[in-house]
């Protein structure tokens, strides 16, 4: 137990070993180290990043759905109207059509019975003077009498 | 458990012989008066181990990479962050320049040279012997010059920072006007409670654990002498020998982390002002 030169010997081995590692032992660990921590932070941001993006991505996407789901049943709600709207229309103009079509009827109906009319008239004025010449066929004259009769036929 | 023959020629192996042998140091003299002696076998054995272990660390670090580490670093990276995690609990600078490293340096050489404790006595002295050293001590942690060189050694940076910190009027004034306060009454006292902390740090850093691995040394041997009784003894001292080699393990850890962290703290208190 006794201090001897030993103790300055050891203490210079001992300020050698802590030179050597300040200098050529601790840099290399710390910097293997503090690199492999910044890639683990980075990697872990990264994946944060990546989840982040996901989420927006899937809200976009439900957006987007949602946009074209209703956009659909605009387009169907669009679509009945037109079908609806076309379908009255279609029968307005079928109303139309058939009113058309009914008087132009009429108006034939009407032409016909005046064309009867007149076809009936000038028998009935041919038969009546037919008759009047049976019934006068001694007493008078046809010539005599028929400017009355053709007045007559007028008249009927 | 005889050990060596030309001693035993010489004297009869009697216990005292046999401590008094395994307690001396393989001296060499460098000149006049009893201070310059070296301990050769502590030297020798400390700077083996410290190029050993540093060496193996250094070899370890250069081919350290950021990407995934083979096993070999992951052990170093082990300790290092062991290491940086409690510097990083006391020391709020930039550890990494000098205090950091100096723990690490600390740890694993005592540890190292701690671990010389697990040497079987005997069978590490007879290999000696027939190496022709005739004595060899073979854990330099147990020889006071190593513990204490370490000690001063931290010392003398504790001051260095001190000063660095706070300039060399800062320490002073702190030598005078710590812990009492700076009424020049309480003076002498602020400095006679600084000189004796600045004694007992060393001291106590030093023969804390000098004393440990000495005892354990000691022990050891005592068991070695009660091996030699007979055959109970034998038996004894192999079952009491196994038992405290592996409470041992835990001293040799446990006072090797002790003398790191005293390094850290006194070296973090350097840097604080009062």
């Amino acid at each position: 137990m006794n201090i001897n030169f030993t103790l300055i010997a050891q203490a210079i081995a001992f300020a050698v070993l802590i030179w050597f590692t300040v200098k050529f032992v601790w840099p290399p660990l710390l910097k293997a180290i503090e690199t492999r921590q910044k890639d683990i932070a980075d990697g872990l941001a990264a994946a944060q990043e990546g989840r982040s993006a996901l989420e927006v991505a899937a809200k976009k996407s439900e957006a987007a759905l949602n946009e074209a789901k209703q956009k659909a049943s605009e387009i169907i709600g669009q679509a009945e109207k037109r079908a609806t709207q076309i379908i009255e229309e279609a029968k307005s103009n079928a109303k139309v059509e058939g009113d058309r079509i009914i008087a132009g009827a009429k108006a034939e109906i009407d032409q016909e019975v005046n064309r009867a009319k007149e076809g009936l008239r000038a028998q009935v004025s041919s038969l009546a003077v037919a008759g009047a010449e049976k019934i006068l066929r001694k007493e008078i004259d046809a010539k005599a009498h028929s400017d009355m009769l053709s007045k007559l036929a007028a008249e009927l | 458990m005889t050990t060596e023959h030309a001693q035993q020629a010489e004297h009869a192996l009697t216990p005292s012989n046999y401590i008094a042998h395994h307690l001396s140091f393989n001296t060499k003299s460098i000149g006049e008066g009893g201070f310059w002696t070296l301990h050769v076998d502590t030297l020798a054995m400390s700077v083996i181990l410290g190029l050993v272990v540093m060496g193996l660390v250094w070899w370890v670090a250069r081919g350290a990479t950021a990407g995934v580490p083979t096993k070999r670093q992951a052990f170093v990276e082990l300790v290092f962050g062991f290491v940086d995690d409690q510097v990083k609990n006391i020391f709020h600078g930039d550890r990494h320049s000098f205090i950091a490293p100096t723990a690490l340096t600390v740890f694993l050489w005592v540890f190292a040279m701690n671990a010389m404790d697990f040497l079987p006595v005997d069978i590490f002295a007879k290999f000696m012997h027939s190496l022709g050293f005739d004595t060899w001590r073979a854990v330099p942690t147990s020889d006071i010059n190593t513990t204490f060189a370490l000690a001063l050694a931290i010392w003398f940076l504790m001051i260095f920072f001190s000063i660095k910190a706070k300039g060399l009027g800062g320490w002073i004034h702190e030598l005078f006007c710590s812990p009492f306060g700076s009424k020049i009454w309480v003076w002498p006292a602020n400095f006679l409670f600084n000189m004796i902390e600045y004694v007992s740090k060393p001291l106590s850093h030093s023969l804390r654990l000098f004393g440990n691995m000495y005892a354990g040394e000691v022990i050891f041997l005592l068991l070695g002498l009660w091996a030699a009784t007979g055959l109970t003894g034998t038996v004894a001292a192999a079952i009491l020998g196994a038992g405290w080699s592996i409470f041992h393990i835990l001293i040799v850890a446990l006072q090797a982390f002790i003398f790191m962290m005293l390094t850290v703290v006194y070296l973090a208190m350097a840097h604080e002002s009062h």
